[in-house]
């Protein structure tokens, strides 16, 4: 059976000054039902717009090619009348900043049961009820209380709370999560990541786990994709990509971070940044686009393009020479460079 | 130098904080050369004691003092020339930057407002943003043409620009990629380390300041509830607010532990709670914890305030 969503060797080309230029280039993964599927990269690595992209949102002009199903159906070639109905009823989302998310002047009750008498068809008083529940789910405390009160009255961890209880109102099977706790205090965090991972063991929510953060990957993620300039830089199974990173640039993201498990060492060291920053649109180097940066480049990885090939089973990873483990593990097939 | 939790007495005490509101006792010190985190959540009063203490803001109780003098809440007037060398680095470098004018000028203010030429700014501009990494061309170019990262560092220039002795960064790296941060993280250590400078380093994150701290302060709803070295703080928490804040750190290790939930929000720190102000969130309070406001004492080699790390309770009524 094919997973809730499956997307496969997805292209957006989004138009720039200079004509269209790919944000998101031949990146595929699945999310199944139940299932926490994370996308890591740095900013500008393509991981926002695959969001927009499944939700039909993309700006004017953005052309797509490859396949995005959810369900079964096509979302890159669904009518939009037929896109609208899916969007908020199967396929919900929660954005980084939840005053953003959610209307100043409108009551909290107002926002959730909204979604729930359009999209369910509930009564006022059903709707009403179910808010309650949805709001004690969040831990939101006094939720009658708090259908009546603005977002304004409430801090930022409750409110994005109550953005994901809006996003959930109509009972969605997919919820795409863009940095939904970057901007929360880590104690609010822990709490949002846990309610995360409940709702897919309790309701079977397949969520799609979009950051930069590799600790909040590690933590609720089963799957990790990483990005990288709009392309698939190494996917597989959280623990093989997070605890034995292939790729030359998911091991670099997790050496610039501060490392708990070296606490007991008394000599700090200093944290390693990945040298450069990443390409802008419409500027990603030939070959491969990690190069310029990578300490591991050989001459060849300036032309050759590397494909995401499988190194083990469900672990894909786009560095034909896999030079962090050269003299490892038999390496994948590749072709030689020309 | 008598600050709680210190180790180095290398160098002179630049910045003292006892604001007998906020930290209760807690005579919190930067001295030359060390970076002192101070660490809370959002609401926790860290960025007022931050502003407060290079005076942005009054505080509302206790003194700051700067090389032993007071710092006085600056007005609609001129920052007195003494304060010169106590700098402030902000979160935001893409507002704290003035977009229409050139990083050059930007640098040079710095120098100018000190009684230098245009000239002495230009060049030491130039020098300056050698030194934080970016390079010399750097200063005919606008804010917008440069990263998160690389603005932060025109900051961290401009900050330098005035020869400060004492640096009070707030949430300087949090508006970063990792990359970046690790840039930035690294600059600021350096700086303090080659430098001879004092750090007052503001931040939500424990795991960036555990890097670059020697002592870490860590505040809950505007008290300072432990003191201690970096190694101490990080790896043997005493506070209970300390250890649900370590504990809910997810580590990037691809185990797939959720990290520990810390039940409940973070009061009005207008009506803050009666007694211990962490006591409705706490896993060990105590009858005592709802009336007694704890003071800090001596626990495990720092300073802790709580009443049950400080005198754990014979009766099991916890």
């Amino acid at each position: 059976m094919e997973p809730l969503l499956r997307v496969e060797d997805l292209r957006v080309d989004l138009p720039t000054r200079r004509g269209l230029r790919p944000a998101v280039d031949g990146l595929s993964f699945d999310v199944a039902e139940g299932e926490i599927v994370g996308i890591a990269g740095e900013s500008g690595s393509g991981k926002t717009m695959t969001a927009m992209t499944l939700l039909g949102l993309l700006p004017h002009g953005a052309r797509t090619s490859g396949s995005a199903r959810f369900d079964g159906r096509e979302l890159l070639s669904l009518p939009r009348r037929q896109l609208r109905d899916l969007r908020g009823r199967q396929i919900a989302m929660v954005s980084q900043d939840p005053s953003t998310a959610l209307h100043p002047i409108l009551p909290v009750g107002t926002q959730v049961t909204e979604h729930m008498r359009h999209h369910l068809g509930l009564s006022k008083s059903a709707a009403r009820a179910e808010a309650v529940d949805l709001l004690a789910t969040v831990r939101i405390p006094d939720p009658e209380r708090a259908l009546g009160a603005y977002p304004g009255q409430f801090s930022g961890g409750m409110r994005q709370r109550i953005a994901i209880a809006v996003a959930l109102a109509a009972r969605p099977r997919l919820l795409l999560a863009d940095e939904p706790t970057t901007a929360l205090d880590v104690t609010v965090q822990a709490g949002i990541l846990r309610l995360l991972d409940r709702l897919r063991r309790e309701r079977g929510l397949a969520v799609l786990v979009i950051t930069h953060d590799l600790g909040v990957m590690s933590a609720v993620a089963d799957r990790v994709a990483v990005m990288y300039a709009g392309r698939l830089a190494e996917s597989g199974p959280r623990a093989e990509v997070l605890a034995r990173p292939r790729h030359p640039y998911t091991r670099g993201l997790l050496d610039a971070l501060p490392h708990p498990e070296a606490a007991d060492d008394p000599a700090r060291v200093a944290l390693r940044p990945i040298p450069g920053s990443p390409p802008s649109l419409g500027e990603v180097p030939a070959g491969c686009p990690f190069h310029p940066r990578c300490a591991f480049a050989v001459p060849a990885c300036a032309t050759d393009r590397p494909e995401p090939l499988p190194v083990t089973a469900g672990h894909l990873l786009a560095c034909p020479p896999d030079p962090l483990h050269r003299t490892g593990a038999a390496p994948a097939d590749e072709e030689a460079p020309a | 130098m008598t600050g709680p939790g210190a180790t180095r007495d290398d160098g002179p005490v630049l910045l003292e904080l006892a604001a007998a509101a906020v930290l209760d006792g807690v005579d919190l010190t930067v001295a030359a050369g060390e970076v002192v985190g101070l660490v809370g959540e959002s609401g926790c009063g860290k960025s007022s004691l931050g502003r407060a203490a290079v005076g942005l803001e009054p505080l509302a109780a206790g003194s700051a003092r700067f090389l032993g003098e007071p710092v006085t809440t600056i007005g609609r007037g001129a920052r007195p020339g003494r304060l010169r060398r106590l700098q402030m680095v902000f979160q935001d470098p893409y507002s704290s930057l003035n977009p229409r004018r050139t990083v050059g000028d930007l640098v040079a203010d710095g120098v100018t407002l000190g009684g230098g030429s245009r000239a002495e700014g230009r060049t030491r501009a130039a020098a300056l943003l050698e030194r934080v990494g970016l390079p010399a061309s750097a200063t005919a170019a606008y804010p917008h043409e440069f990263s998160g990262g690389q603005r932060q560092r025109i900051a961290i220039a401009r900050t330098l620009a005035a020869d400060p002795l004492c640096i009070v960064a707030d949430e300087p790296i949090s508006a970063l990629d990792a990359s970046a941060q690790a840039t930035v993280a690294n600059l600021l250590s350096g700086l303090v380390r080659d430098g001879g400078i004092g750090l007052l380093l503001i931040s939500h994150d424990l795991s960036v300041v555990r890097q670059v701290a020697d002592r870490v302060a860590v505040m809950y709803l505007g008290r300072v509830v432990e003191v201690g070295t970096t190694e101490q703080v990080w790896s043997r928490p005493q506070h209970p607010y300390t250890q649900a804040l370590v504990a809910a750190i997810p580590r990037p290790d691809g185990g797939g532990v959720l990290p520990a939930d810390l039940p409940g929000d973070v009061p009005d720190p207008a009506d803050p709670p009666s007694g211990c102000r962490f006591h409705p969130r706490c896993p060990i309070a105590e009858d005592r914890c709802r009336t007694t406001d704890p003071r800090p004492e001596p626990v495990a080699g720092r300073e802790v305030a709580c009443l049950v790390r400080a005198a754990p309770s014979a009766r099991a009524d916890a």
